[in-house]
């Protein structure tokens, strides 16, 4: 599959700049009209939580993506949807220490220390940080194996978030296990990549 | 049916304002009370008393205790038991009776409401996930009930099941807890004068997802002790594992109370969210009950007895 230039950069690659708003467009009007049940906080919480750990997946899909339909400008769009998880990772952790705890931080740290499903997103979120921060593509270049070693993390992120919201369900684990099947086929389309590429010398990055 | 006003516990003046009394009154005027069910009214809003003392705590309104609910049977989400109860069939009522005790057998709810009086109980409600509410029940002291059954000497515990009809209770097919849903309480936590049978809240017949026709109301324990659509009593000499001590012993316990002191890792018990405002304020222990249930556990290791 092929998108004609300009029309990649300059409809495509807006478009998913925007549709990737749209959760927290959604989220933020349910809020200003009273939409969110009788526990807004909490659903907000769980919203910014749930397109965190989204995001994380669908930059990682990306590139079983282009393979599987043989587009490779896709590529040209994981970094955005990277940044997509850390700006919901940030908007969900900061709707935890703003709304949640009100800056309490006895009670912050208590949490980051007792609880261990909040010790493992903040361990996630610490982590997704350095890939923020290296996003940008002159880092790329500056940083060069390095960077291809620490971006590697972005498959240890969902994994982390998984576990993360497998430990705070009460019973019902229904949607962490389907996130952890998704993760489960991302990387088994990597190892068979990685199979292949022995032969045919391709890249799975 | 005789009809008074009492307050345990919290009382009313803690509770309620005059102004928000007065339109609590006229939204149960609006909603039409002296619901009939089964023939009989078994709840009628007590409407005759004003409270002039000041406020302390507000009432949660209608909508949120009716529309954020914990019913398992009916799906896990907060709002799917408001949207799925309807199937609930709680016409005809029967209610099993067995164990440690003089009067066992299958009683009708008609057969138990039968000389109840039903009282207003505004009472706080706290749930293990750190959210409360503070719900006017409608309803009778448990301790009422179970007299007339006279439980023997043996009956140190008392067991509550959920009705068990998968048909009606779709989720009830799947094993996110073991079903019927099962919760306990010593017997002298049951015949204490806080515990409550409802059958309505907010002079309203109990809403399906509420636990209609019948639940039990522990004040001071987390709100999963409070079980719902009760089918079943039984008196007995030693404890059951509940439904949810099945699902996970290490984080709940026989006793339940609501303690700020005993860490959950999930949720800090220190403080809770009131649904309706922002801010946290303090748990109480016992959920603010000290006063009427401490004696209760005197001795005993709360941290241990958790
Ligand atoms: C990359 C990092 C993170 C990801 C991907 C993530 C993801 C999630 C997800 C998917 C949920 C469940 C949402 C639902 O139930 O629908 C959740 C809930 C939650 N997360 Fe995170 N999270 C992250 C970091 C954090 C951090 C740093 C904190 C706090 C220090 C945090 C605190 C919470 C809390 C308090 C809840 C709600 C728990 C409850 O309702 O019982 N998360 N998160």
């Amino acid at each position: 599959m092929y998108i004609k230039e300009p029309y990649f950069t300059k409809v495509f690659k807006p478009f998913i700049f925007v549709l990737a708003l749209v959760p927290v467009f959604i989220l933020a009007w349910s809020f200003y009209s009273k939409n969110l049940g009788a526990n807004p906080l909490e659903a907000m919480t769980h919203q910014t939580g749930d397109w965190a750990l989204r995001f994380l997946l669908i930059s990682l899909l990306v590139s079983p993506l282009k393979r599987l339909l043989g587009w490779n400008q896709l590529t040209r769009c994981r970094r955005i949807l990277g940044l997509y998880a850390f700006f919901y990772a940030s908007l969900h952790f900061i709707t935890y220490l703003w709304l949640d705890q009100f800056f309490v931080w006895e009670d912050i740290l208590h949490d980051i220390v007792n609880r261990p499903f909040i010790t493992v997103g903040m361990l996630a979120y610490l982590l997704l940080i350095p890939l923020a921060i290296t996003s940008a593509k002159f880092m790329i270049r500056l940083l060069k194996k390095k960077w291809i070693q620490l971006h590697k993390l972005a498959y240890v992120l969902p994994i982390l978030g998984i576990v993360h919201y497998w430990w705070l369900v009460k019973s019902n684990i229904y949607e962490p296990v389907l996130y952890a099947v998704i993760l489960l086929i991302i990387f088994i389309a990597r190892f068979i990549c990685t199979l292949k590429k022995n032969t045919i010398g391709q890249t799975c990055e | 049916m005789k009809i008074t006003k009492t307050n345990y516990a919290l009382k009313e003046s803690e509770v309620t304002e005059e102004s928000l009394y007065l339109d609590r009154r006229q939204f149960i005027k609006k909603l039409g009370y002296g619901t009939v069910l089964l023939g009989t009214s078994i709840i009628t809003p007590s409407l005759a008393k004003k409270s002039t003392k000041s406020l302390k705590e507000e009432l949660t309104d209608y909508k949120s205790i009716t529309q954020y609910n914990n019913f398992y049977e009916f799906g896990t989400n907060k709002l799917a038991p408001y949207e799925n109860a309807h199937t609930l069939k709680t016409t005809p009522w029967n209610i099993i009776v067995e164990g440690e005790c003089e009067k066992p057998g299958n009683y009708s709810l008609e057969k138990i409401l039968k000389g109840m009086t039903i009282e207003e109980r505004i009472y706080r409600f706290r749930c293990v996930e750190g959210w409360s509410m503070v719900i006017p029940w409608n309803g009778f002291s448990l301790a009422s009930l179970l007299k007339r059954f006279q439980p023997t000497s043996k009956a140190k515990y008392v067991y509550f099941e959920t009705l068990h009809d998968p048909e009606n209770m779709p989720n009830q097919q799947q094993d996110h807890l073991e079903w019927p849903y099962i919760e306990g309480l010593r017997i002298d936590e049951a015949m204490n004068p806080l515990t409550l049978l409802a059958t309505g809240l907010y002079g309203k017949d109990l809403p399906n997802q509420n636990g209609a026709p019948l639940r039990l109301v522990v004040p001071w324990k987390y709100g999963f002790k409070s079980i719902k659509s009760i089918a079943k009593i039984r008196f007995l000499e030693t404890q059951l594992e509940s439904s949810w001590q099945k699902a996970n012993k290490v984080e709940y316990g026989f006793y339940s109370n609501v303690n700020p002191n005993v860490n959950h890792p999930r949720w800090s018990q220190s403080r809770e969210r009131r649904i309706g405002k922002y801010r946290k304020r303090k748990t109480l222990m016992f959920n603010g009950y000290a006063e009427e249930v401490a004696h209760l556990y005197k001795g005993m290791d709360l941290k241990q007895n958790y």
